[in-house]
């Protein structure tokens, strides 16, 4: 019956030739062999977002007057509900932090430079998405830390020179955080934005697909020295069968989390009430927000809000291009660029945990 | 040098091995269907949320048994117009004579609202041609049912519509 099935299509597409380069895919083995989940993880929790997502859509309403209605609609009236929700929510923090750590652990194994200088582009724009994913979706229950929190995001988009105005109208869809920059939201997270991670997501998988994995610098040296060292497992079944164990570990987390600490909903937004006291954005955009909080307002003769906001677009165009400053021979690694990485991760999470307990 | 291996103790060693592979075909048999069953059972577990999370939670029929339809100076003789009976839509008809009659107004063939037509002093239902006549009864069209007749009383300058008890 499958035998029947499958020979059906083989005869019409060549399926055995179009699946031939993923049985020649091998997956280097060595001691850092386990980084190479992080990026299937990512990858499990946003098809668990894309399908959380769904459910949600089938009872969410967006609109200033409804969203936070239909919200508390489903966690209180729906079955199962408060579960969905909070899977989402949960997912999307965990999946924004595999995202990052995937990022780290590329630039650490070296992963990025020649010749998959295309696969961190787009990685990174990806993770920029990813990013975009958590402030849209952030919104949606339009409740009174969302409202701020959205708030404060567009206005230090605002802080742009030239663009930053006409930017954060667009956004917001209008001069204030009304019901029209929900509605906008709304379309940015169900549709533009998922479209975008699509496209590049394919990008990136075909990237990966086409370049094969790579083998941090240190152990290919050893191996072009000792070619009989080299170890290698296939990617079908073997490989695939770890990750997808990886990815039953991550459900796990996931169920657990969601059930354990289900999301809150909080209050419903109210333009006309003053700020809660200690409002603070999510924890990925934490480190940034902190230090904007640090810059002094005047430095020389620029706003400090300008100066940050002018250093993170700089860092990360940088960031972005980091492949290109990298040396090709795998025995000739830029050694500042390993130090830079040091210094950012210890600055993302040393600003994280200091703007999470500062006052 | 070439020794013909004694046949006995070769045989034994077969004899094991073909046990041993035995034992560990059943062995593996029962991991297996330990593990499928929990991954299954586990599978099962993620599903029935969803399953349950896709029926939509039963919406309350908030209008109760008894509703004021209309005030009487808004109705004329051969008039009607449609009232909110909870979540349904029902049709309060005027007669000629000043009787009043209420009755369901969703149309018993594929859930239309109907209308009164005042020319014909019948229920017409705009969608398929279905007609009823005063009493709801389904007359002509393709409606398989009667409308639901309700009982009209008026308390004051109110006209009440009450669902019919069940006898």
């Amino acid at each position: 019956m499958f035998a029947t099935l499958r020979n059906w299509f083989d005869e019409r597409f060549d399926w055995d030739d179009l699946i031939a380069p993923l049985r020649h895919k091998t997956v280097p083995t060595h001691h850092l062999s386990y980084w190479y989940f992080l990026g299937g993880i990512t990858l499990f929790l946003f098809g668990i977002q894309v399908a959380t997502g769904i459910l949600l859509l089938l009872y969410y309403r967006p609109g200033a007057n409804e969203a936070f209605e239909s919200v508390q609609y489903i966690m209180t009236q729906v079955r199962f509900g408060w579960l969905i929700r909070s899977i989402h929510s949960w997912s999307a923090n965990l999946m924004i932090f595999t995202a990052f750590a995937h990022m780290f652990s590329v630039l650490f194994l070296k992963a990025y430079r020649k010749p998959r200088e295309l696969t961190w582009v787009s990685g990174m724009l990806l993770l920029f998405l990813v990013m975009g994913f958590g402030f849209s979706g952030y919104l949606l229950p339009w409740n009174t830390l969302a409202f701020f929190a959205t708030k404060v995001g567009t206005e230090i988009t605002g802080q742009v020179p030239i663009m930053g105005k006409p930017m954060m109208i667009f956004l917001r869809g209008g001069e204030e955080v009304t019901g029209a920059t929900l509605t906008r939201f709304f379309g940015f997270h169900v549709a533009v934005l998922p479209g975008l991670a699509t496209v590049l997501l394919l990008l990136h998988l075909l990237l990966v697909q086409r370049l094969g994995i790579s083998v941090p610098p240190k152990v290919e040296v050893q191996w072009t020295a000792n070619p009989s060292a080299k170890r290698e497992m296939t990617f079908f079944p073997n490989f695939l069968l770890r990750e997808m164990m990886a990815w039953y570990v991550a459900l796990g987390v996931l169920g657990v989390l969601a059930a354990v600490f289900p999301w809150n909903l909080g209050v419903k937004a109210d333009p006309f009430v003053p700020a809660p006291a200690g409002i603070k954005p999510e924890w990925y955009f934490l480190f940034m927000f902190q230090t904007l909080k640090l810059i002094p307002s005047k430095v020389w003769f620029i706003d400090g809000e300008v100066l940050g906001v002018l250093a993170f677009g700089l860092v990360g165009l940088l960031w972005l291009m980091l492949p290109f400053f990298e040396s090709d021979q795998p025995s000739n690694m830029k050694r500042w660029i390993t130090g830079l990485a040091v210094f950012v991760l210890a600055y993302v999470a040393g600003m994280s945990v200091y703007g999470h307990f500062a006052k | 040098m070439m020794t013909p291996n004694p046949p006995c103790p070769r045989e034994r060693a077969d004899i094991n091995a073909d046990q041993r592979f035995e034992s560990g075909n059943t062995r593996r048999r029962w991991i297996g269907i330990f593990l499928g069953g929990g991954l299954l059972a586990s599978f099962a577990s993620f599903i029935y949320p969803v399953l349950r999370y896709l029926i939509p939670p039963p919406v309350a029929d908030l209008g109760g048994d008894e509703i004021v339809a209309s005030k009487v100076a808004e109705l004329k003789p051969n008039s009607a117009k449609i009232f909110r009976f909870g979540n349904r839509p029902g049709l309060l008809i005027m007669n000629s004579d000043g009787t009043y009659r209420a009755l369901s107004a969703t149309c018993t063939h594929l859930g239309c609202t109907v209308q009164y037509r005042s020319d014909l002093r019948q229920i017409w239902c705009a969608c398929h041609n279905g007609i009823y006549d005063l009493n709801g009864r389904n007359v002509s069209g393709p409606p398989p049912r009667p409308l639901a007749v309700f009982d009209v009383h008026l308390r004051g300058d109110e006209i009440v519509v009450t669902r019919k008890r069940e006898a």
